[in-house]
């Protein structure tokens, strides 16, 4: 070891006792004066009863299989109906100006409008119209409602990825002889899509927690069970459970998108 | 002669009752010489009319302005606030001495918050459309597809004593309930009575009440309380004040007056 490596290393140790000292602080601070507060017991009762943890977790961890459920089963079509969206906007063919209008607006409205509000219209809104059994099913509408919502947001980060790559490369691959769909099938799209992996990931995410509100149209997913449990115990402690739950799956799984990212990033560097 | 002294030894009575009963809730509410109830944001009919709780009209409201005066405050002496549901039940200070929003007494709440006695029993009623064919009878409803309130005690009741072949879906509010009968996610509801009572005739079209269940009958038969804070030094003048009501008729006069309709409606067996 070098004077240079070995000042490095002296370096990184001191930040290191540093980081770990105030970080010790910090939470020794949390742990000792938070229950100092007069309220404390009162907190604790209501959101940190032992016993309604152990009561209530494994029907909320079965009502968390219905989350992932839904989730598993909309990431698909959000990601198809998204590219597609995408693609529409970007299209560049005079013939096909109706197409950009229409991912226009169809990107204004369902970015503009509140989840919410999309998931009441379409999950009540469309059964309503008389659709029989099993058609008019609460988990088949919110999941349209969801799809519509969320493609329309990976619609805007794809674009934006599409554009974002050089216009050398559409010439250079009009260079090489490829038509318009297929610059875009093997030039394009490959390195726009590497490039939104993170904001995506965002998206899912956030998709993973929206999924919860299903629960407005009648789904008894974990929060809607968690809130059962609330009003029936009076106490708030199946919402920590569900949230311990949510944190087991998406910091994992944000940690392993990271880990990907860097690993492609180094790959490429 | 002697009418006249009946006459001023009744009177004598009333004062020292209503000096006794000033003074039983003197230091204890928040706001000295005031009595501040809570209600649902929105209250709903029949409990409050109008959603205008000041007016003193509806059960509820009828009951808080009885209960004041019994407890020695004059009508203009009750203050008027707004809470949900969480609210309620929330550890810490509350802004209201009482809080009238139907709240359900049960054993696990009691825990939590502190409970007048009851002022009211209200049976359970399912709420259907249209429901020409069907049978007020056990069998034919285990057969339906359930929608129920989270917050209430409905829940339990179906999943318990109902027992039907679907698991039933849950949903915010009345309004949502509503919509999904409309939307033919569900079959039928469970209310309590006045409530089913007011939608039916009310808010959902071709809605109709197919039955009760006698509120002595359940295990749990669901009774109506006043929700103080816990340990709350009043809840012995509400009690009081309440106990007051009962004996002297009153309390049935209100009932009389604002839950009238009630009657007639075929039990189930």
């Amino acid at each position: 070891m070098n004077r240079r490596q070995a000042h490095e290393a002296a370096e990184r140790r001191r930040a290191l006792t540093i980081a770990a000292v105030s970080t010790g602080l910090v939470v020794a601070a949390i742990v000792l004066l938070v229950p100092l507060a007069p309220g404390w017991p009162a907190v604790r009762a209501s959101f940190f009863d032992g016993a309604v943890f152990v009561q209530t977790f494994p029907t909320l961890l079965k009502a968390f299989l219905i989350d992932v459920m839904i989730f598993a089963w909309s990431v698909p079509l959000i990601c198809a109906l998204g590219l597609a969206v995408a693609l529409a906007r970007g299209a560049r063919a005079p013939a096909l100006f109706p197409l950009r209008i229409f991912g226009a607006v169809y990107v204004d409205i369902f970015r503009g409008v509140p989840v919410v509000l999309t998931i009441y219209l379409i999950g009540f809104g469309v059964p309503g119209l008389g659709l029989p059994r099993p058609w008019n099913s609460p988990y088949i509408w919110g999941t349209v409602a969801l799809v519509l919502t969320y493609s329309a947001y990976i619609a805007e980060v794809l674009r934006s990825g599409i554009e974002s790559i050089h216009a050398s490369q559409r010439n250079a691959a009009i260079c090489l002889g490829l038509n318009e769909r297929d610059t875009m099938r093997y030039v394009i799209l490959p390195q726009a899509v590497r490039r939104v992996v993170p904001a995506n990931m965002n998206m899912l995410v956030a998709l993973q927690k929206d999924v919860a509100l299903l629960s407005f149209i009648g789904p008894v997913e974990i929060l809607r069970q968690a809130g059962i449990y609330k009003s029936l115990l009076a106490n708030f402690t199946p919402y920590v459970v569900a949230a311990v739950i949510f944190l087991a799956i998406t910091v994992p799984a944000t940690r392993y998108a990271d880990h990907l990212l860097n690993k492609d990033r180094n790959a490429r560097s | 002669m002697w009418m006249k002294v009946t006459g001023a030894a009744l009177g004598a009575m009333m004062l020292a009752g209503a000096v006794a009963a000033q003074s039983c809730s003197d230091g204890k509410t928040l706001t000295e010489g005031k009595l501040t109830i809570a209600t649902g944001n929105p209250a709903y009919y029949p409990w409050v009319i109008d959603d205008a709780p000041e007016s003193g009209k509806g059960f509820e409201a009828a009951v808080a302005y009885a209960l004041a005066e019994a407890m020695g405050f004059a009508s203009e002496d009750v203050v008027w606030t707004r809470t949900s549901f969480d609210q309620a039940i929330q550890p810490g200070a509350k802004d209201f001495d009482l809080n009238m929003q139907q709240f359900s007494i049960t054993e696990q709440r009691d825990k939590v918050v502190d409970f007048s006695a009851p002022y009211y029993t209200a049976p359970m009623a399912v709420l259907v459309r249209g429901g020409g064919d069907l049978s007020a009878s056990l069998d034919a409803l285990k057969q339906l597809r359930w929608g129920v309130v989270a917050s209430t005690t409905a829940l339990p009741m179906v999943t318990e004593t109902i027992q039907p072949d679907a698991s039933p879906l849950v949903y915010d509010d009345n309004a949502n309930v509503v919509e999904a009968m409309k939307a033919g996610q569900v079959d039928a509801a469970l209310f309590d009575l006045p409530t089913a009572l007011y939608l039916s005739a009310v808010v959902l079209e071709g809605g109709q009440v197919l039955g009760q269940f006698a509120p002595d009958e359940s295990a749990n038969p669901d009774h109506f309380g006043a929700l103080m804070t816990e340990g709350n030094p009043l809840k012995d003048c509400v009690d009081a004040a309440l106990e007051a009501l009962k004996s002297d008729g009153s309390l049935a006069a209100i009932e009389a007056e604002w839950l009238q309709q009630a009657t007639g409606v075929p039990l189930i067996e």
